[in-house]
């Protein structure tokens, strides 16, 4: 099991000061909340793709590739990578120049992530959604395993006899998951390829998500990739630890009340019940998140949300202090003593490496 | 037995848009004994906004929305509010999956203080449910203030409930027994065939 955080690099004013971080601020808070989430143990640092303010990360190959510089072991990854906008060659040169600089320390999440007015940005149209995400993996794919290649498709330019460099490390291209929220188009993808599913799974109640993880499983074990159990499904989470309960809440009650996403919508207590944020002292954070398992069945990687809403990156890096010391070794003793046997760890780059 | 969902948008307590929903369901129950279930668009008001807000709807909102999808028919009944369906029947329907209403049997009514705003019914709730693609039956039931009065017994109010429940009843009566949806998957190949296809 893969714990790790990830970001969706807003700007939101913190409500107590009510100033937002510069960009600046903002992008280099990033880096070193990434550099700690190496330190305390953390197996994955994500970020978000956006292109519209109030986000910052538009460029994730850059910030991740500052970030593997000054790392050594953290899987760098995404929270996601818009297969539906950006050009499926440029996203394969892009990761696999990551790949090649961080030593396999990659893979990454696509999505369709993307709000009505970003497609025409990128010359696309929000209607050809699903599709666009179809047609440009399909070539992101043939991409990273072939060379010379020929390719004609609806959304692109055709290529002839184009090979995208550098090459995959070790010729083996980065793990990749589908993010989805409704589309059972990308569930279907994901097993089809025998990728990763990505529920993200914050902002919903679970029944959004059961259904969608249920068919990627069976769908998985259709395409012959291993029984449904063995897919390879990732969860998000969000989480604010205090020692007393009462404290967490208080504490993060302004910044709930001031997030974009949250902001006059149910209470952080309703908003706690129905779907996976969990406020509250360690333990309540561990009996949580020990219950998505329950929920969903066993599972590969589990991504925490831990700095959106406006909080300091003082504040963010404390929350990680205690992540390390108190939740992370009982969710890893608490997992692996639950794991079924035949239930395949999180994709790294050695053990496929290895395998090819 | 068929199963009929009375949807009433009333905001005081008692209300005469309640009045007038249970008289249309006591109707046409009458007419073709139905399982009948109410969902007061009030008790869960906060609920439907917050709906709007997060995407997601609270678990008491999820129960109606379930019983409104399951449903046979649909009885709804909305206060005329500034000449349209108040907002708060607007945003029920709003919070519905896409296509719940599709081929559904619905008879709307309305309430009112003067019978002047009874054609909000024509230009305003019709239309909407045209777009939901549901089967309005041709008689919509307006009741104003006065209807419920000393006038209202009899050929008035009474006979257009009695009216409008019968065309319900008819077209539910005459529908044969409803599946429930299964939802299609598309497999990949043929996703990925799709695109190759040649376009015109």
């Amino acid at each position: 099991m893969q714990f790790g955080i990830f970001t969706v690099g807003d700007l939101t004013a913190d409500p107590l000061t009510g100033r937002p971080q510069t960009e600046r601020e903002r992008i280099k808070g990033t880096v070193a909340i990434a550099l700690k989430a190496e330190e305390i143990g953390l197996d994955v640092f994500a970020t978000g793709e956006h292109h519209n303010p109030p986000f910052v990360p538009s460029s994730p190959t850059t910030l991740l590739g500052y970030i593997a510089a000054q790392t050594e072991r953290i899987i760098l990854s995404t929270s996601t990578t818009l297969i539906t906008t950006n050009d499926p060659v440029k996203i394969a040169e892009d990761f696999a120049t990551l790949q090649q600089l961080a030593d396999g320390r990659v893979d990454l999440m696509l999505g369709r992530g993307n709000t009505g007015p970003v497609y025409p940005w990128f010359g696309q149209d929000i209607r050809q959604g699903i599709p666009l995400a179809i047609e440009n993996y399909a070539l992101l794919h043939q991409l990273w395993r072939e060379t010379n290649v020929n390719w004609q498709g609806r959304f692109r330019t055709p290529l002839q006899g184009f090979t995208a460099v550098p090459r995959p490390l070790d010729g083996v291209p980065p793990f990749v998951w589908h993010g989805s929220i409704r589309s059972p188009e990308i569930a279907e993808q994901a097993a089809y390829y025998g990728d990763g599913f990505f529920a993200n799974h914050i902002f919903w109640p679970k029944e959004h998500f059961q259904k969608l993880i249920e068919l990627y499983r069976t769908r998985y074990a259709h395409y012959g990739h291993g029984t449904p159990e063995q897919a390879v499904v990732g969860l998000g989470g969000q989480i604010f630890m205090r020692p007393r309960s009462q404290d967490a809440i208080r504490e993060f009650r302004p910044y709930f009340d001031n997030s974009p996403v949250y902001r006059g919508g149910p209470s952080l207590e309703e908003t706690m019940e129905q779907t996976p944020i969990s406020v509250g002292s360690p333990q309540e954070i561990i009996e949580k998140t020990l219950s998505f398992r329950e929920t969903f069945g066993d599972y590969q990687r589990q991504l925490f949300l831990m700095d959106s809403g406006g909080l300091p990156v003082k504040t963010v890096l404390e929350q990680l202090d205690i992540l390390g010391e108190e939740v992370l070794p009982v969710l890893r003793k608490e997992f692996a003593a639950r794991r079924a046997d035949n239930v395949p760890a999180g994709p790294v780059h050695p053990a496929a490496a290895a395998a090819h | 037995m068929p199963k009929l969902v009375v949807i009433s948008a009333g905001l005081s307590q008692p209300s005469s848009t309640r009045l007038l929903a249970d008289q249309l369901a006591a109707e046409t129950d009458r007419l073709l004994p139905s399982e009948i279930h109410t969902v007061e668009l009030r008790d869960v008001a906060g609920d439907i906004t917050n709906n709007l807000l997060t995407g997601y709807p609270s678990p008491k909102l999820r129960a109606e929305i379930e019983a409104v999808t399951a449903a046979d028919a649909l009885i709804a009944v909305t206060p005329v509010f500034s000449a349209s369906y108040s907002g708060l029947f607007k945003s029920f329907f709003d919070v519905l999956d896409v296509g719940v209403l599709t081929d559904k049997p619905v008879l709307m009514g309305a309430t009112g203080g003067s019978a002047r705003h009874s054609l909000a019914l024509e230009y305003a709730l019709r239309p909407l449910f045209a777009y939901l693609r549901a089967r309005v039956v041709p008689t919509a039931v307006f009741a104003a203030s006065e209807d419920w009065g000393a006038g209202g017994g009899n050929g008035g109010l009474a006979s257009r409930i009695t009216r409008a429940a019968g065309e319900l009843a008819e077209l539910l009566g005459s529908r044969p027994e409803r599946s429930a949806p299964v939802e299609e998957l598309i497999p990949f190949e043929q996703q990925l065939a799709a695109l190759r296809a040649p376009q015109r």
